[in-house]
């Protein structure tokens, strides 16, 4: 039976640690709102990139003269999972079911024989795979001084991706992210971006284009780019999903220290009725035995 | 009053103009062209130089650093890699502009790969922008 004086130090640490998950949600939930802000924004961009892109593809695909980057290296032997995590935890399970899904395509691919090769971003993601597959990474991007993800960041990222590519270290380059699709629901997502893979579907078949210079000199400047726009889609999802993932876990963590209080409390009120009791007891038998 | 057609002009973080234009003078690869309503469906590339729009509601200008042009039936949207509003770009963010271009060639040369020829042309096209809007920008040292 811990002492009322226990009691009253527990209530106290779990009041405190009730006030910082709820300043945590507040943060989260106004860091959620610029985060979709920012998604919705760079939609457009995207959509239209994608279309085109798409149209592209369907025209030039299937001919041998294809860039190498919608083609492929034709083999799939080397595989390189990119990785993208948040730089903090505290977030539900955001880190985790990202890298759950990777870790489980890693150990598919190695069960068939094929290569991997792992470049991680975000501080998360490498903590966890790390363990298990620490020989398999070639390298890790570092955001955690980036306070707002712009397109410069993707870039950046995208650039490392292709020189690998063009350097011939792997044929088939996959990323992991989460896509926010409300805050209490992320789906951690894989999806391919090189070879790069469009869907036919959304290219649009009604007008005729004429290219300028050519379609293969635009497809092969616009690939590249199109790498980087998927990068950074993905970058601005996971930003979103990990503020909402955070900011649901923190409302948990409020509610729960919440209960805890209370449990606490009933607990602490009793203790002390119970001492008051036996001290009124004590007196009574006192003054009975005189 | 002329036909008008709509034009937007996003980058990857934002949507920077979305209006009715007249007409729109475009920086493409192979030379500026000036799309007006009923233009050919296009694809063409950019490169780095100055958008002019002409809208009922006045005259703006953007300069953008590449990316591309789409031309369609139902309006142009420009899909450029980074705009700016023309006033915004003052001479140090030209100069920034020249000097991260000039640094491309400058690794493009010392990796001796292919791009070194498209890379000079441009920083060069970079520092014609410049002298354009009269900023007078650094010359790289090529």
């Amino acid at each position: 039976m811990p002492s009322l004086k226990d009691l009253k130090n527990r209530i106290g640490s779990v009041k405190s640690t009730r006030k910082i998950t709820k300043a945590m949600q507040m943060v989260a939930a106004a860091k959620l709102r610029r985060a979709q802000d920012a998604a919705e924004a760079a939609r457009p961009y995207a959509e239209r990139m994608q279309s085109v892109m798409a149209g592209l593809a369907r025209s030039v695909g299937g001919s041998d003269t294809a860039p190498r980057l919608l083609r492929g290296t034709g083999s799939d032997r080397t595989h390189l999972i990119v990785l993208m995590t948040a730089e903090r935890g505290l977030a539900g399970a955001f880190n985790s079911s990202i890298t759950r899904l990777a870790r489980y395509r890693v150990e598919k691919l190695l069960g068939e024989g094929k290569q991997v090769k792992i470049l991680t971003v975000g501080r998360k993601g490498r903590d966890m795979l790390r363990r298990d597959h620490a020989d398999k990474f070639v390298g890790h991007i570092d955001l955690t001084e980036v306070k707002r993800v712009g397109y410069d960041d993707a870039r950046g990222i995208a650039q490392e991706i292709l020189k690998r590519f063009d350097d011939g270290e792997f044929d088939v380059a996959t990323i992991y992210y989460s896509t926010f699709k409300s805050v209490i629901n992320q789906v951690p997502t894989e999806q391919q971006i090189i070879p790069a893979k469009f869907d036919e579907d959304a290219a649009d078949t009604s007008t005729v284009y004429d290219y300028e210079p050519s379609e293969e000199g635009i497809l092969a400047d616009l690939l590249p780019r199109a790498v980087a726009t998927q990068v950074f889609a993905a970058l601005l999802e996971n930003a979103a999903s990990e503020q909402g993932a955070r900011m649901s876990a923190m409302d948990n963590a409020t509610r729960n220290a919440g209960e805890m209080i209370e449990d606490l409390t009933i607990e602490y009120n009793r203790s002390r009725q119970a001492a008051i009791t036996k001290e009124l007891i004590e007196i009574i038998s006192g003054a009975e035995a005189l | 009053m002329a036909d008008t057609f709509q034009f937007d002009l996003v980058s990857p973080e934002r949507r920077l103009t979305s209006v009715e234009a007249t007409s729109v003078m475009v920086p493409g690869a192979e030379g500026d062209m000036t799309v007006m309503a009923s233009h050919a469906p296009t694809i063409t590339s950019l490169r780095p130089g100055l958008l002019r729009v002409e809208a009922q509601g006045g005259q703006q200008e953007f300069v953008v650093t590449g990316g591309f042009a789409e031309i369609g039936a139902d309006g142009v949207t420009v899909l450029a890699e980074r705009a700016l509003p023309r006033d915004e770009v003052t001479r140090d963010v030209m100069n920034a502009m020249v000097r991260e271009a000039a640094e491309v060639h400058k690794s493009a040369r010392e990796r001796e790969e292919d791009g070194v020829d498209e890379a000079a042309k441009l920083v060069a096209d970079m520092v014609a922008v410049g002298t354009h809007i009269g900023l007078d920008p650094e010359q790289p040292n090529l």
